[in-house]
C-alpha cells in the first residue's frame, strides 16, 4: 500500500533528524541502506497502524528533540551484583566510566568499532534479525534505529561468562534523544546474563538483536529509568537455536510513554523463551508491551507474563501474539497479561492473539483487569494489617508472578525491592 | 468481654436486613456456640463484628471490653483482640505465609504500642506453634493458603489465632470441610488456647464439633435473631430433632 504524502514527508523528516553515518565498512552501510528502504516502505508509525491503535506514536516520531525534565533521584540498580559494568552517558559509550571490556568467554567491542571493519561476524545479525522481525508486523522505529544508530556494543559469547554484563544508561541532559543498538551472539553452549538499567535519555530508542545458538542461554533483566517525563521505544529481536534458553524480564516504573517490543523466533527444536515484565505507573503514564513469538520448530516452550499496576489515570497496553505454523508440533505457548487498576480512571488494553496451524500444541492465554481484591484485603486487615499496608502487599503480590520468571533469585529480590520502593512513594 | 446489644445489620447493596436485633454477652473465658439453619445470619454476625465491607449497621451496639467495635476499622478490631477464623480462608498468591503472619503480628503489636518481634523471636514462636498443629515448614513458606487442602487451610487459621493471641475468637464453621482427624487436630489447637480468660464464639451447624470444643452456652439463631439459649444439651437436642420444633416453639 502506498504511503500517504504526509507520511512520506514525516518519514523523511524523521530520517533527516539523525546524522547519516558515514565511513563505515560495507556490511554496515548495506545494513543501513536495507533498513532505510524498509522504513521508507512502511513509513513512520501512525495511530492508524494496527499495532499502534492503543499507543500514540506521535511523540516518538517527532523530528524535533524532545525535552523531558531530568530527575536526579534515580537509584542505581544491580549495585551489589558482581558484574562487568558498561556505562553510556546520554547514549555515548564512556571508557572512563566503564570496566575494562575483557572477560573470559566473552568478546566485547563497541558497535562503532565493529562497523568500521570491512568484515565482521555482526553482519549476520545486525539489522538481519530486525529485518526478519518486520514481517508480518512492521517496526519502523527499529528500522530507524538500524539505519542511524552508532552507539552500542557487539558481544560475542563463546563460553560461560563469569559474571553478568551490566549496561548502565545514564542521562545527563534535559533534551537528549538517544539511539543505542546492541548485538549479542551466543555460541553453542554459551551462557550470559545481560543487565540493563537507567533512564538513558529524554527519548530513548534502543534495539537489541540476539542470536542464541544451540544449547546456549541468555538471561536478560532490565530496569527502565524512572524519570517521569521520558519517552522510550525499545526493541528486542531474539533468534533461538536448538535447546537454547532465553529469559527476559523488564521492570518499568514511571515514564509518560514506553513501548517495549519483543520479537522471538524459535528456529531450533526444544528451546525455551520467556518474555515478562512488571510495570507500575501513576498519572500520565502509558506503558505498552508488544510481543510476537514465532514457533518455527518442534517442542518449544514460550511464556509471556506481564503485570501492570495502574493508578491515577495511567494506561497499560499489552499486544501479544503467538504464531504456530503447521510444522511446529508440540508447541507450548503461554501468555498472561493482567492489569490492576487502583483507581477507576485507569485503562488497561489487552490484545492477546494466538494464530495456530499445528494440531498438537498446548497454547493458553489469559488477560484480566480489575481492582484490588476486596476479599483478600479484608482477610489481611482482619489479621491486623493496616489497610494501606495490606493493599501494598497485594499490589506487590500481584506483580510477583512476573518476577518469578527471573531465574536469579538475588536479581529477583532486587526487583521486588525496587517495586516496593515505588509502591511506598506512590500513595494517596 | 464481648457485648452485643440489639444489633441490626443489612446488606449494603440490597435493602435486606439480615441481623434483626441480636443480644449476646460473652464473659471472660467463656465458650459460646451459635447454631442455626442456613441463612439465619450466623456468618453475617461474624462479618459485621469483624468489620467486613458490604454491610450496614442499622442499629444496636457491639463492644469488646467496653471498646466500641462497630466504630473501628477491621485492623483496629484485630488489635483490640478480636479474631475471626474464616469459614473460607482466602488464598493470596504472591504473599508468603510467614511474611503475612509476621506482618500481622507486628502490626498488632505496633498498634497496641508494644515492641515488635524480631525475625529470630518470631521464627522461634511460629515454629513451636506450627509444630503443635502439624503444620510443616513447607506450608509456612508457601503463599497464604494457596494450594492448601481444606484441612490445611483451617489449621492455618488456628495457627494465625495462636500467633496473634486474641482475647475474643470467633470461629465461623471451622468444622466445615474437615475429616474426623483434622477436626480433632483443630479442636485441640483451640482447646490449647482456652486459658480461662480468652473467650470463644463457635459458629457451627453440627453438634459434633461441640463434642471437642465444649461450650458453656449454646444459642440458636434463626431469621436474624437468637431465639433460644441454653446449655450444651441444646446442641444435642438440635442434633436429634433438627430445628423445626425449636422454630415452632418460638413462633
Amino acid at each position: 500500500m502506498a504511503l500517504a504524502a504526509n507520511n512520506i514527508d514525516a518519514t523523511e523528516a524523521l530520517i533527516a533528524a539523525y546524522p547519516a553515518p558515514s565511513g563505515e565498512g560495507k556490511w554496515a552501510s548495506d545494513a543501513r541502506v536495507r533498513a532505510l528502504t524498509t522504513l521508507r516502505q512502511s513509513g513512520a508509525p501512525v495511530r492508524r497502524d494496527e499495532y499502534w491503535k492503543f499507543t500514540n506514536p506521535a511523540r516518538l516520531t517527532e523530528p524535533a528533540k524532545p525535552a523531558a525534565i531530568l530527575e536526579t533521584d534515580e537509584v542505581p540498580v544491580f549495585e551489589d551484583t558482581d558484574k562487568l559494568l558498561v556505562v553510556f552517558v546520554d547514549g555515548i559509550f564512556r571508557t572512563d566510566l566503564s570496566d575494562d571490556l575483557t572477560m573470559e568467554g566473552v568478546e566485547i567491542e563497541t558497535l562503532a568499532s565493529a562497523m568500521s571493519k570491512d568484515i565482521h561476524w555482526a553482519a549476520d545479525i545486525y539489522g538481519v534479525l530486525e529485518a526478519n522481525g518486520q514481517n508480518p508486523v512492521s517496526r519502523p522505529l527499529a528500522a530507524l534505529n538500524t539505519a542511524v544508530a552508532t552507539e552500542g556494543l557487539v558481544i560475542h559469547v563463546t563460553g560461560k561468562a563469569s559474571k553478568p554484563i551490566a549496561l548502565r544508561y545514564i542521562r545527563s541532559g534535559a533534551d537528549t534523544d538517544v539511539m543505542v543498538h546492541n548485538v549479542i551472539k551466543l555460541d553453542a553452549g554459551a551462557d550470559l546474563t545481560l543487565l540493563e538499567s537507567g533512564p538513558a535519555a529524554a527519548r530513548f530508542n534502543s534495539s537489541l538483536e540476539v542470536e542464541i545458538a544451540d544449547s546456549a542461554a541468555l538471561h536478560h533483566v532490565r530496569t527502565q529509568g524512572r524519570d517521569h517525563e521520558r519517552l522510550a521505544a525499545t526493541h528486542m529481536f531474539a533468534r533461538l537455536g536448538k535447546e537454547s534458553r532465553f529469559k527476559s524480564f523488564t521492570v518499568t516504573v514511571n515514564g509518560v510513554l514506553t513501548r517495549n517490543e519483543a520479537v522471538i523466533e524459535f528456529t531450533g527444536d526444544d528451546a525455551f523463551a520467556t518474555v515478562s515484565g512488571a510495570s507500575a505507573g501513576d498519572g500520565a503514564y502509558h506503558h505498552d508491551d508488544t510481543v510476537f513469538v514465532t514457533h518455527d520448530a518442534l517442542n518449544c516452550e514460550s511464556r509471556q507474563v506481564f503485570k501492570k499496576v495502574l493508578r491515577n489515570g495511567a494506561t497499560g497496553v499489552f499486544q501479544g501474539k503467538i504464531l504456530v505454523p503447521s510444522h511446529a508440533q508440540k508447541t507450548d505457548g503461554y501468555q498472561i497479561a493482567q492489569g490492576m487498576l487502583l483507581e477507576d480512571d485507569c485503562t488497561f488494553l489487552a490484545k492477546p492473539e494466538l494464530e495456530i496451524y499445528a494440531d498438537d500444541v498446548i497454547c493458553s492465554h489469559g488477560s484480566t483487569c480489575g481492582a484490588v481484591d476486596e476479599t483478600a484485603l479484608f482477610y489481611l486487615t482482619s489479621r491486623g494489617v493496616p489497610k494501606d499496608q495490606a493493599q501494598d502487599m497485594l499490589v506487590l503480590a500481584f506483580m510477583d508472578e512476573s518476577i518469578q520468571e527471573i531465574e536469579d533469585t538475588a536479581l529477583a529480590d532486587e526487583i521486588r525491592e525496587r517495586l516496593g520502593g515505588w509502591v511506598e512513594r506512590h500513595k494517596d | 468481654m464481648l457485648k452485643i446489644e440489639n444489633l441490626k445489620a443489612s446488606l449494603e447493596e440490597e435493602d435486606k436486613q439480615i441481623l434483626k436485633g441480636i443480644d449476646l454477652e460473652i464473659g471472660e473465658g467463656e465458650v459460646h456456640a451459635i447454631m442455626g439453619p442456613n441463612g439465619s445470619g450466623k456468618s453475617t454476625l461474624s462479618y459485621v463484628l469483624s468489620g467486613k465491607g458490604g454491610y450496614v449497621v442499622d442499629g444496636g451496639s457491639a463492644s469488646l471490653d467496653g471498646a466500641d467495635l462497630l466504630d473501628m476499622e477491621p485492623e483496629e478490631r484485630a488489635a483490640e483482640g478480636l479474631f475471626l477464623a474464616f469459614q473460607y480462608p482466602v488464598e493470596i498468591p504472591g504473599v508468603g505465609n510467614m511474611t503475612f503472619l509476621r506482618t500481622a503480628v507486628n502490626s498488632q503489636r505496633k498498634m497496641r504500642g508494644e515492641e515488635e518481634l524480631n525475625a529470630a523471636e518470631f521464627l522461634k514462636l511460629v515454629r513451636a506453634r506450627a509444630k503443635d498443629l502439624k503444620i510443616d515448614a513447607d506450608m509456612l513458606k508457601r503463599p497464604v493458603n494457596v494450594g492448601f487442602s481444606g484441612g490445611e487451610k483451617k489449621r492455618n487459621e488456628i495457627l494465625q489465632m495462636a500467633m496473634l493471641e486474641p482475647k475474643m475468637c470467633i470461629l465461623d464453621e471451622t468444622d466445615s470441610g474437615l475429616d474426623v482427624d483434622a477436626m480433632k487436630l483443630v479442636s485441640e489447637g483451640v482447646n490449647a488456647m482456652r486459658d480461662g480468660k480468652r473467650s470463644f464464639l463457635v459458629i457451627t451447624h453440627y453438634q459434633r464439633l461441640l463434642d471437642h470444643i465444649k461450650p458453656d452456652v449454646v444459642h440458636i439463631m434463626a431469621a436474624g435473631k437468637i431465639i433460644k439459649s441454653g446449655g450444651p444439651e441444646l446442641a444435642l437436642q438440635v442434633e436429634n430433632e433438627g430445628y423445626a420444633d425449636l422454630l415452632n416453639e418460638v413462633a
